[in-house]
């Protein structure tokens, strides 16, 4: 009898207790607005995020060690994001944090992740966040800069100098307004009207009536849906004549369901994730960008999109730097800083000391809509 | 093209976008000259109205007449319940009281829309096809006509109910003295209720006839009911005339502050002149200052 008894207690131990000795978790922090106003970009992200570590995880973690992901919503509410990343750094001890998803929340942590010394990896765009440098900041989508100087780059091609701008009176408005400015030198471009409406806004033809009397040679909108929907409207019942561009705020098939016929002809910069079947086989990005859509599909019965596609990044990032040295966080910062041309769904990352988005303008392409579906311009 | 051209379609654009505010406004005044109370959940009725119409074109494949028809009486079922559940159960309470239900049910509803539908914006094709109409140089598009006939409709409806029907005199009566109302046999409660009924009726229309243009989502019931509301005020709280001219003008101020000034400008115009007449004529602009306010 004692000898079943204490037979059964090793054997206890043997399958419970020791197999937890041998492998603590590596544990990966993230911070999304999974629900309030920018939930349109929390919640792919947060999906994202665990769909790439249940993988990594099925297929044996990294090196043998299984990922435990903790992800708190910030409800896109800056406040919040600093407390949620002093819990996740005191409390639950990260080795990295994924996330924020908004410059806003992004820029109100950056002290908090230097003085603690844990990587953070952004999925917001704002440039400010990693201009300067910090020791610890990353960031994995794109720069308003790239988008702009995509769709300046097509209009020198074509020969037009004089443009009109309309961007919404948002941040993501403002920051293409101010990206839209400062490039026009680089261009030889001159901005003839320089306009704005509000987010809720549900006529812009005022507007569109101005720079119909303008001198304008294209149209250039910078905002997020709903509003471009509206002008697009808005510049087909005036019988706009000008080409319109978008910025990529609107890369996905909900502008085109919301501006129906208005959207024939439109051009937008958008990240690859959009057209990953029609780009060609060379395309470093096209084997990652068609494993993200095909594992999105399967997961959530959705169309995966950029969004989802800069925290797919973001983890996968540190995946490689942790698989190179190990979970230390300072290893972690080292290692990502020694990222080079890995192909991502934002794009191709090649970071170093002075650049820790790693992103170059061929992270766009420009595509147009045709048939309601969007072809890429050449 | 010059700036007579640009003048004839910054009032064309203001004219279409100030029947909007006009239908939503009158929405409002008639719960106010039944009851007394402003509904600040009228915008949510606007919402309503929009989004239950998409609901059933796409999710049950529904075609658009009949999706119209049941999304007035959802919504007009939405706000007889409103009624009977927040409003009537403190009936006693003081008008203030009321408003702040009100502003508390609009969140409510704004929630609950958004937990069904999600918070995506919607669209709904054109009634008749979105081939813009040239009037000279400026245009218009075919739903702004339908938008122009339900105004005008929905005005002489409401002129015919408040003056020449009995149930419209006692919803009158009801606002001018609710006590006085039912010694005379007038049923109160159901005159309240009634109001109720047909402004979500009326919301539900503004919402579906606008959502070609303006595209639907949750969350379009805070501003168009605030703007809705502006043009009511400057009518004078009038269940005509008066509220479709501050809609109008309200529209026409914001085209012309958009287009000539600047667009930055465009919610402080509506506002500002909402401020300016609550400070100088509360009674409205077209109406004389009555003697005793109810």
């Amino acid at each position: 009898m004692k000898r079943i008894a204490l037979f059964s207690v090793t054997l206890l131990l043997l399958t419970g207790v020791i197999p937890a000795f041998a492998a603590q978790p590596i544990k990966i922090g993230a911070l999304f607005a999974i629900t309030g106003p920018a939930s349109f970009l929390g919640e792919p992200e947060r999906n994202t995020a665990q769909m790439v570590v249940d993988e990594i995880n099925k297929k044996g973690g990294i090196k043998g060690r299984k990922v435990e992901f903790i992800a708190y919503d910030t409800q896109g509410d800056a406040t919040k994001a600093k407390q949620l990343v002093n819990k996740l750094i005191k409390n639950d001890k990260v080795s990295a944090i994924v996330g924020p998803s908004t410059t806003g929340e992004t820029m109100a942590i950056l002290d908090d992740v230097e003085k603690a010394g844990i990587p953070l990896i952004s999925c917001a765009a704002g440039s400010k966040i990693t201009d300067p440098v910090k020791k610890f900041v990353f960031k994995t989508a794109q720069n308003d800069s790239l988008a702009v100087a995509k769709i300046y780059e097509y209009l020198k091609k074509k020969n037009m100098t004089r443009v009109a701008i309309l961007t919404v009176s948002d941040g993501f408005g403002s920051s293409g307004r101010e990206q839209l400015k400062a490039q026009v030198a680089n261009y030889g471009i001159q901005i003839v009207v320089d306009d704005t409406y509000a987010p809720k806004d549900t006529d812009m033809t005022s507007q569109l009536t101005k720079i119909r009397g303008s001198q304008a040679q294209a149209v250039i909108c910078w905002g997020t849906n709903p509003g471009p929907a509206v002008i697009a409207k808005n510049a087909k019942q005036l019988g706009l004549k000008l080409p319109l561009f978008m910025s990529h705020g609107v890369s996905s098939k909900k502008f085109i369901e919301l501006a129906g016929d208005a959207a024939e002809g439109i051009i937008l910069p958008s990240g690859k994730v959009l057209v990953a079947d029609l780009l060609s086989k060379n395309d470093k990005q096209k084997q990652s960008l068609i494993s993200f859509v095909k594992d999105y599909q399967s997961h959530f019965k959705a169309e995966g999109d950029h969004f989802g596609g800069h925290a797919w990044d973001a983890v996968m990032l540190l995946k490689h730097a942790i698989g190179r040295r190990g979970e230390a966080p300072a290893a972690i910062a080292a290692e990502l800083e020694k990222t080079r041309n890995f192909a991502g769904i934002g794009g191709t990352f090649t970071f170093s000391p002075q650049d820790h988005a790693g992103l170059t303008k061929d992270a766009f392409v420009l595509v147009e809509i045709k048939n309601k579906d969007w072809v890429l311009v050449k | 093209m010059n700036l007579s051209d640009q003048l004839i379609q910054f009032l064309l654009s203001g004219f279409a976008t100030g029947s909007i505010y006009a239908l939503i406004g009158l929405g409002f005044s008639i719960i106010y000259n039944a009851t007394g109370i402003i509904n600040f959940a009228q915008g949510e009725f606007v919402m309503l109205g929009g989004m239950v119409t998409v609901f059933f074109l796409t999710s049950l494949h529904i075609p658009l007449p009949a999706a119209i028809l049941g999304a007035v009486a959802i919504t007009t079922f939405v706000g007889l319940l409103f009624e009977r559940l927040a409003i009537r159960p403190i009936r006693k309470a003081t008008p203030i009281n009321l408003v702040i239900i009100t502003i508390g049910g609009s969140i409510l509803i704004r929630g609950l829309a958004m937990l069904i539908w999600g918070k995506d914006t919607h669209a709904i094709p054109g009634f008749s096809g979105e081939e813009p109409i040239m009037i000279g140089n400026a245009s218009l598009l075919p739903q702004h006509l339908w938008i122009f006939g339900m105004t005008t409709l929905a005005i002489i409806a409401s002129k015919v109910f408040f003056n020449y029907t009995i149930s419209g005199k006692a919803m009158r009566a009801c606002a001018f003295n609710p006590r006085a109302a039912s010694l005379i046999g007038i049923d109160v409660k159901r005159m309240v209720l009634f109001s109720f009924v047909i402004s979500s009726a009326m919301g539900s229309v503004a919402g579906f006839i606008i959502a070609p243009l303006t595209m639907t989502s949750y969350d379009v019931g805070i501003m168009l009911g605030l703007k809705g509301f502006c043009a009511a005020i400057i009518g004078g709280m009038s269940s005509g005339l008066g509220t479709v001219l501050g809609g109008i003008i309200l529209g026409v101020l914001e085209s012309l502050g958009a287009g000539l000034i600047s667009s930055g400008y465009k919610d402080a115009v509506a506002f500002i002149i909402l401020l300016l007449i609550l400070f100088i004529r509360p009674q409205g602009i077209f109406k004389r200052a009555e003697s005793e306010r109810v």
